[in-house]
C-alpha cells in the first residue's frame, strides 16, 4: 500500500521514565497496513522548527474493540528539540503521520527460533514482530540491554506473550552485567547443534556490528534494523544510507528508508 | 484559468518543478505523486558515471531549514536512461535532468547522451553544488568559465538549456547575464548557500563533509531578492527556489519574477504538497482575477 499521511489524534502519551514515552496515534488506515520493522514520519511541529519529519518504527498496532486496527504507538526518547516535543505532547494533540514506510522483518517459522536482541530504544519494532511471530508459532527470545533498569519497558508484556526475556543492564541493576551481546554470546554457544536462529536486531550501531559478528561466529542469518538521519523517508533525500555489499560483493550506499530500515546482517558493511 | 508557462521552446502545463536533489528520479515518489501533474520533474543530478557521494551523516536541521551535503551520490547517465527514463515516460512525466560534471567534455557528453534520449525535455546545467570538491560551484563561480561551461553545452544539444545559478557570489545577477549571453534558454536559482554547523559538545562538525548546503524557509527572502534582481537583469526565463513551502511562497517568487519555480526542501516535509500549492495558486488567481499565471511574473509593485 502507498504510505498515507495523516492527521493522527493523539489518544494518550505515557510517560515511561524522564526519557521514554509512548504515544498512542489514531491512524487506523497506517495501523492496517503495517507490518513488523516498518516505520513512520512523524511531523513534531506544525510550523517549521523544527523543520523535518522523525523516523519512529511502528512500536504496537492498536486495537479497537472488535479488534480490528486502530492506531500505533511509538516508542519515542527524549534526545533533541523534535523528540522533546513529542514527550510534552498531549492526549487531543494531532500529529501528521507519513507512513507505513521501509522494508519489513521476515519472519520464521518453527522449528526456527526468533531471537530478538534490543538496545535501549531499540526495542521499538519487537512488539509488532512479537505478535507476528505468534501467528507462526516461532518460539521467540528477547535479549533485551540498556544502561540501568528503569532504562527496560514492557518486560510484562513480552512475557505475558510467551517470549522468553535475557535483560541486561550496564550498571547491573537488573539482568546481566554489561552488554546484552554477553547473554546472546552465551545463548548462541549453548543453543542445541544444529538448532535454527533467526537473529533480529535493533539499537546502537555498535551492538548491530556485534550482533552482526555473532550471527557470523556461530551460523545463524540476522536481519538488522539500522537507525539514520533521515530527511523524508520516501527516498528523495539520499540522506540515510547505509554501505551495503551488492551480489558480486561490492559496497554501496543504499538509502536506508527504501532498501531497510531492515537488512540481512550479512550485507552490511561497517564503517 | 491558465496555469501554463513556458520555459524557451518548452510549455510547461504550470509552474511547479521539483527541485533536483530533492526528488531522487520522480519515480520513488509515483505510487503517491501523479507525475504528470507537475510542470516539470527535475531529477537528481547526473555524471557520466555513478558516484558514492559522501559518507553519512549527510544532513543536519537548523533552524527553518537543512543543511545537507550528499556528495551527488548517483547512478550515472547511462543507467538513468536505460533503468528510469522508460517508466518516467510511460507515467507522462515532463522530465528535466540535472547535469554535472568534472570538466567541460564531461557536461557535453552528458547532455548529448541525454539530447538522444525520448523524453528528456530539458538540461539543467548543474554549476552551482556546494558540496563536491571538482566541477559543480568551480564552474559557477567564475564569470568565464560559466560562460565557457554554457557555450558548449549549447553547441551541444538543441533542448531547452537551464543553468542552475549558485547564490555563493557577490552578484548572482552577472552570472544570469553570462548564462543568458552564452545561449542559456532559462537560468534557476538558487542552489543552497554553503554553510556550517559545528557541535560545541563534540568540537566537530554535524556533516561529514564539514560544509553543506543550506536550504528550507530560512533562505527564502535572499532567494527572492537573488531572483528579483536577475529578473531585471535577463531577459530569459528566471526559476525561482529557495524555502518554497506554499502557495503563497510559489506567488512571491513569480511575482518577483519567476517564471516557474521548484519546490525542494518542503517536499520532504509533505510529499503531498503539490497539489495543494496548485490549489493555492488557482485560489489566489480566482480572489486577484488573474487569468493567466504567466501574467503575474515580475509583477511587484515596486
Amino acid at each position: 500500500m502507498p504510505p498515507l499521511d495523516v492527521p493522527a489524534l493523539v489518544l494518550r502519551n505515557a510517560h515511561l521514565s524522564p526519557d521514554y514515552n509512548v504515544l498512542h496515534l489514531e491512524a487506523p488506515a497506517i495501523a492496517a497496513a503495517s507490518q513488523p520493522g516498518q516505520f513512520v514520519m512523524i511531523r513534531t511541529a506544525a510550523g517549521t522548527d523544527p523543520l523535518l519529519r522523525r523516523p519512529f518504527s511502528v512500536f504496537e498496532v492498536l486495537r479497537d474493540a472488535a479488534g480490528s486496527p486502530s492506531g500505533i504507538s511509538v516508542l519515542c526518547k527524549r534526545i533533541g528539540p523534535g523528540t522533546a516535543r513529542l514527550y510534552d505532547a498531549a492526549a487531543g494533540d494531532r500529529l501528521s503521520v507519513l507512513g507505513p514506510l521501509g522494508k519489513p522483518f521476515s519472519l520464521v517459522s518453527p522449528p526456527a527460533e526468533a531471537w530478538m536482541v534490543a538496545g535501549g530504544v531499540g526495542l521499538a519494532p519487537f512488539a509488532t514482530l512479537t505478535e507476528a511471530l505468534r501467528s507462526t508459532g516461532a518460539p521467540a527470545r528477547l535479549f533485551y540491554g540498556g544502561r540501568t533498569r528503569a532504562d527496560l519497558f514492557y518486560l510484562d508484556w513480552f512475557a505475558s506473550r510467551g517470549v522468553t526475556l535475557d535483560l541486561a543492564t550496564e550498571d547491573g541493576s537488573l539482568g546481566a552485567h554489561g552488554r546484552v551481546t554477553a547473554p546472546l554470546d552465551a545463548a548462541l554457544r549453548g543453543r542445541a547443534a544444529g538448532a535454527p536462529v533467526m537473529l533480529y536486531a535493533c539499537g546502537p550501531e555498535p551492538m548491530l556490528k556485534a550482533v552482526a559478528g555473532l550471527a557470523r561466529t556461530y551460523g545463524c542469518p540476522s536481519q538488522l534494523s539500522t537507525e539514520r538521519i533521515m530527511g523524508c523517508g520516501l527516498g528523495g533525500c539520499y540522506s540515510c544510507v547505509v554501505r551495503v555489499r551488492d551480489a558480486e560483493g561490492t559496497p554501496h550506499f543504499v538509502r536506508s528508508c527504501l532498501n531497510g530500515p531492515v537488512f540481512n546482517g550479512d550485507d552490511l558493511v561497517w564503517e | 484559468m491558465d496555469l501554463s508557462v513556458r520555459i524557451g521552446s518548452l510549455v510547461l502545463k504550470n509552474p511547479l518543478m521539483s527541485a533536483s536533489g530533492c526528488f531522487g528520479y520522480g519515480l520513488e515518489y509515483a505510487d503517491i505523486v501523479d507525475l504528470s501533474s507537475l510542470g516539470a520533474v527535475v531529477v537528481k543530478g547526473l555524471f557520466l558515471k555513478e558516484r558514492e557521494g559522501h559518507p553519512p551523516p549527510r544532513i543536519v536541521e537548523t533552524p527553518s531549514g537543512m543543511l545537507n551535503a550528499i556528495g551527488l551520490q548517483g547512478i550515472g547517465v547511462h543507467r538513468f536512461v536505460r533503468e528510469k527514463m522508460p517508466e518516467l515516460r510511460r507515467l507522462g512525466a515532463v522530465v528535466i535532468v540535472n547535469v554535472c560534471g568534472s570538466s567541460i567534455a564531461e557536461y557535453v557528453e552528458v547532455t548529448r547522451i541525454l539530447s538522444d534520449c525520448e523524453g528528456v525535455a530539458a538540461i539543467e546545467l548543474n554549476i552551482s553544488c556546494p558540496n563536491i570538491k571538482e566541477g559543480g560551484i568551480q564552474f559557477g563561480c567564475n564569470l568565464a568559465s560559466t560562460g565557457e561551461v554554457v557555450a558548449a553545452v549549447r553547441r551541444a544539444t538543441t533542448l531547452p538549456l537551464i543553468p542552475k545559478l549558485t547564490p555563493n557570489v557577490t552578484s548572482v545577477s552577472s552570472f544570469a547575464r553570462a548564462a543568458e549571453e552564452n545561449g542559456a534558454d532559462a537560468v534557476s536559482l538558487v542552489n543552497t548557500f554553503l554553510a556550517m554547523v559545528i557541535d560545541p559538545e563534540t568540537r566537530r562538525p554535524a556533516i561529514s563533509n564539514g560544509m553543506g548546503g543550506l536550504s528550507g524557509p530560512a533562505i527564502r527572502p535572499i532567494a527572492v531578492r537573488m531572483v528579483y534582481e536577475c529578473a531585471k537583469q535577463v531577459r530569459i526565463p528566471v526559476i525561482g527556489m529557495g524555502g518554497i513551502s506554499s502557495a503563497r511562497d510559489v506567488l512571491e517568487f513569480m511575482i518577483a519574477g519567476a517564471t516557474a519555480v521548484q519546490v525542494g526542501t518542503a517536499n520532504f516535509v509533505d510529499p503531498f504538497i503539490w497539489s495543494t500549492l496548485q490549489a493555492g495558486i488557482e485560489d489566489y488567481m480566482t480572489r486577484h482575477g488573474v487569468a493567466r499565471v504567466a501574467d503575474l511574473v515580475g509583477t511587484v509593485d515596486f
